[in-house]
């Protein structure tokens, strides 16, 4: 049984057809690795996995639930999915432990005792525990973009999708992030990442899926798929980002 | 010149001064209280989808921002009581006066609500925020911050207007003033008593607004 199973997906923004019938099944504890052109659909087929933007065709079901584009369902769907994303977004108005013990408290109802056990194991997690009472603007980006996974985690989700998470990050703070990734993967995490890391995907993931032209053009084993690309576009992605 | 100032004058009036300076703190402090409350729910509504709440709010801001204080107070005052509506002028006054200021600060907050990035309301919305949970919690607080020193001085201009509120005998300041000088034809003492009244109003207003900042908004401490 998939935990994440995309059916036939389509996705128009208006005219402009952006994913054409995207199947896939992804099981528990997978590592995929998304990668491909800028334009290629790989945002939009993530942000359809959680609710963040409406498919027009198909379906979507995760950790058996229905995706559909709906206030209450996105809720519902929040403890299941968590999502990184490349610009950190987190809150800059709130420390590192008032970020990480929001969600806990207003839509996991948890008390304010209990929301912090879990900020500081989730900290722990990704090695900032003294952290937790800084502002985001007093941290380097790296730092910034794992106390993000710390809040995603602490919505205790089986999914985590991140969107180029180590892309507006400078060269040497990208690893750091990597290792978190690596560590959860270790753990089991099931994670969905676009990544443009191609040593990760290869070394860490366990699928890789390459999309061209809102389609999914090539996947399978990612050693085996970065090895032996079987289509000119897949080899000429490949050099052009070696 | 051979005018001899005679402040010492006004003294016997210092009572009706102070009870002036009185009423225009209140008036002050009411109307920025509710003034900014009502602004929230202004540009709540207007930031919102476009509904026919969010039009309503668009008259009605556009409506007060292009139409002159004096006439609004008036409307109310002297135009209202034609359909049953009196008010004192007391009432008036501040009705006008909150009036017009929820209208300028509901463009004022809505301002900062549309420069708060996409990707915030987007990880809101991942980590499972209902809307409202959203507005209060992401969006509102660091909006507020940007645009903190425009409604800050929207406020203070909203306090000082609150002069023409004398215009229909409200005994604030002002009415306060012209009273003196109708008795005692000392106009320069007079005004300009009151003239530095204001000022101080104005910088003690501002200074108010600066320490509710540093309760409201620890973030910025910790930064500097
Ligand atoms: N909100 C949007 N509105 C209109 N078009 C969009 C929107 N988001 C993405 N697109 C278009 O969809 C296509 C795929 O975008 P995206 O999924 O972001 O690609 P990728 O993440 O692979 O770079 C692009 O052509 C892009 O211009
Ligand atoms: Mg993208």
């Amino acid at each position: 049984m998939s935990l994440v199973s995309i059916n036939n997906v389509h996705k128009y923004y208006g005219s402009n057809h952006v994913l054409k019938g995207i199947n896939l099944e992804i099981g528990a504890g997978e590592v995929v690795s998304i990668i491909g052109r800028s334009g290629s659909g790989k945002s939009t087929l993530l942000r359809c996995i959680n609710g963040l933007e409406a498919y027009s065709e198909g379906g979507v079901v995760v950790d058996q639930m229905e995706v559909v584009y709906d206030d209450r369902q996105i809720r519902k769907l929040s403890k299941s999915v968590g999502m990184v994303f490349q610009s950190f977004n987190l809150f800059p108005h709130l420390t590192v432990g008032q970020n990480i013990m929001l969600a806990p408290k207003l839509v996991r109802k948890l008390p304010e005792s209990e929301a912090k056990v879990i900020a500081q194991e989730v900290l722990a997690k990704v090695g900032l525990a003294e952290k937790i009472d800084s502002y985001p603007a007093e941290l380097s980006g790296g730092q910034q973009q794992r106390v993000a996974i710390a809040r995603s985690l602490a919505m205790n989700p089986k999914v985590l999708l991140c969107d180029e998470i180590t892309s507006a990050l400078d060269p040497e703070l990208v690893g750091e992030v990597l290792k978190v990734l690596e560590d959860l993967a270790a753990e089991g995490m099931t994670l969905i990442l676009v990544t443009h890391e191609m040593n990760f995907a290869r070394d860490v993931g366990d699928r890789v899926i390459f999309m061209h032209q809102g389609l999914v053009w090539e996947e399978g084993d990612s050693k085996t798929v970065l090895a032996n690309p079987q289509t000119p576009e897949l080899s000429k992605f490949i050099n052009a980002v070696l | 010149m051979d005018y001899t100032f005679q402040f010492g004058e006004l003294l016997p009036y210092s009572d009706l001064i102070a009870r002036g300076v009185l009423s225009t703190v209140i008036l002050a402090i009411v109307t920025t209280v509710l003034g900014c409350l009502l602004g929230t729910l202004g540009a709540a509504a207007r930031a919102g989808k476009q509904t026919f709440l969010s039009r309503a709010v668009g008259v009605y801001v556009e409506l007060i921002r292009n139409t002159p204080f004096i006439v609004q107070l008036f409307f109310i005052f002297f135009g209202l009581p034609t359909i049953g509506i009196k008010l004192t002028a007391g009432e008036a006054g501040l009705l006008a006066m909150v009036i017009n200021l929820a209208a300028y600060s509901t463009e004022i907050i809505r301002a900062g609500i549309e420069s708060i990035p996409k990707g915030q309301l987007e990880a809101a919305r991942t980590l499972g925020l209902s809307r409202t949970q959203t507005f209060t919690r992401v969006v509102l607080p660091p909006a507020l911050e940007k645009i903190y020193p425009a409604l800050t001085s929207q406020c203070i201009i909203v306090m000082l207007g609150s002069a023409v509120l004398s215009q229909i005998s409200v005994e604030e300041l002002t009415f306060a003033a012209n009273f003196i000088q109708s008795r005692n034809f000392l106009s320069f003492e007079v005004y300009m008593v009151i003239t530095v009244i204001y000022l101080l109003l104005a910088i003690l207003m501002r200074q108010g607004f600066k320490l509710i900042h540093y309760f409201m908004f620890p973030n910025l401490r910790a930064r500097s």
